[in-house]
């Protein structure tokens, strides 16, 4: 039997790397099907609304552990061929699309309607209403609860060690099943993802209340 | 797609299912009102306890948060027993949803707390309420309502975060299909099937919560 040491230390830290890409896929394919849903949602046409509600209580309505078995145990149904990396990627992304675009919207919408009707007034089309008077806004109050969302991706992918794909958690279940230590392992595992999102929430509270002082004057 | 559909021993194994939606609703529902009283004490603390007891009730509320679920119930189940506390599955997934939801219910109550106008507490001193009758009916009640929505919305958040609790065996609705899966290998079927009965769990608690605030909380605010 192993006894914990700078080398199994070295193998979670090492499994560290693959935990920020996994958070990393997920971000980015969540932000942008994020901002499709949030864009949906607050559309005016009724079956966008309709198709991204449906699509947010779903995501956001049930575990995201079983997302992630579904997509893993669900492709090869369709016949396709999946790894722990593509199921857990495309899980992450699904729901991390639900959660940013339910944010998003929220910010869309805290835009005055002022703004909306001036735009229209200008004649403005959808498009450019969008792109150049109410995201530009919206995209500073996002700034924050978008920095503090990053830190559940984060958690999220510790999942992805149920369907065996090593990244911090799973290495640290190998480590233990290895040396029996688990109070040192686990107390480890923990602190690397502590050392991860710490900094990632202290930032966002920062952002936040920095805003708050920013519409209180 | 040629994938044939069997969903028969999937529904065969109903009194199976139906036995793991409760004990995941209970689960919840006792981590939910556990937890509240863990949260309540802590808020207390934050705002009004001595130093050493802020900082030790931040430390925990921080690293609650930055850290995953899952790590959280490794930590419970594999690492205490290892220093002689032993307890079943069942218990050690009770213990990391408390103290989960703790972390989190602590800064909504909190926000609740600091809600409520410094004049109202003034007020309540000023007719010589005691400092925990005035935490109970002057802060504590006007906080609640303030705070609803969040709390509810945290206890769905905790029901499906509970899902991962079935990694340790804690016989709750998804370790029910993870062990028919390994019965009758019909995965995707029972997987989707669950995941219906989580969402459904969902969104009758999401109306039932609303209902019960029409009820109960839906008076007018006196400023």
């Amino acid at each position: 039997m192993r006894t914990f040491g700078f080398p199994e230390f070295l193998f979670i830290l090492e499994a560290a790397k693959w935990t920020l890409a996994l958070s990393a896929i997920a971000f980015v394919g969540g932000a942008i099907l994020g901002l499709a849903i949030a864009l949906m949602r607050t559309s005016e046409s009724g079956w966008a609304r309709g198709i991204s509600t449906v699509f947010i209580q779903i995501f956001q309505g049930t575990p995201l552990l079983l997302q992630l078995f579904l997509v893993f145990f669900g492709a090869p149904v369709l016949g396709l061929d999946i790894n722990p990396w593509v199921a857990a990627g495309v899980a992450l992304v699904l729901n991390s699309g639900a959660f940013l675009g339910e944010i998003w919207r929220g910010c869309i919408e805290a835009i005055p309607r002022g703004q909306w009707e001036a735009a229209e007034a200008l004649n403005l089309r959808w498009r450019d209403r969008m792109r150049d008077v109410v995201l530009p806004q919206a995209f500073k109050i996002a700034l924050a609860p978008t920095v503090g969302y990053l830190v559940q991706i984060i958690k999220g992918t510790s999942l992805a060690a149920i369907i065996g794909f090593v990244e911090v958690t799973r290495a640290g279940q190998i480590v233990n099943n290895a040396t029996f230590q688990p109070l040192i392992v686990f107390s480890v595992v923990a602190a690397i993802y502590f050392v991860i999102c710490w900094p990632l929430s202290l930032l966002a509270g920062r952002m936040e209340r920095k805003r708050a002082r920013a519409l209180a004057r | 797609m040629n994938y044939q559909f069997q969903f028969d021993a999937v529904f065969a194994a109903w009194p199976l299912l139906l036995k793991g939606t409760w004990i995941t609703v209970q689960l919840s529902l006792s981590a939910t009102l556990l937890g509240l009283v863990v949260a309540i004490f802590c808020a207390w603390g934050k705002t009004s306890g001595p130093g050493w007891l802020r900082f030790i009730i931040n430390a925990y509320i921080e690293v609650i948060r930055n850290t995953p679920f899952l790590v959280q119930l490794f930590f419970f189940f594999f690492a205490l027993p290892a220093i002689g506390l032993r307890w079943s599955p069942q218990t050690a997934a009770l213990v990391a949803m408390v103290v989960n939801l703790g972390a989190y219910a602590t800064e909504i109550i909190r926000a609740g707390i600091e809600s409520i106008p410094k004049g109202q507490i003034e007020a309540g001193r000023a007719i010589n309420l005691k400092p925990w009758e005035i935490f109970r009916f002057v802060i504590i009640k006007p906080a609640l309502k303030a705070i609803y929505p969040a709390l509810t919305s945290q206890f769905i958040l905790l029901m499906l975060s509970s899902a991962v609790v079935s990694v340790i065996s804690a016989d709750d609705l998804t370790s029910v299909a993870a062990n028919l899966q390994s019965q009758t290998f019909r995965s995707f079927e029972i997987y989707i099937v669950v995941a219906a009965i989580y969402l459904a769990l969902a969104l009758a608690f999401s109306a039932l919560f609303k209902l019960i605030y029409k009820r109960t909380l839906n008076y007018p605010d006196r400023r």
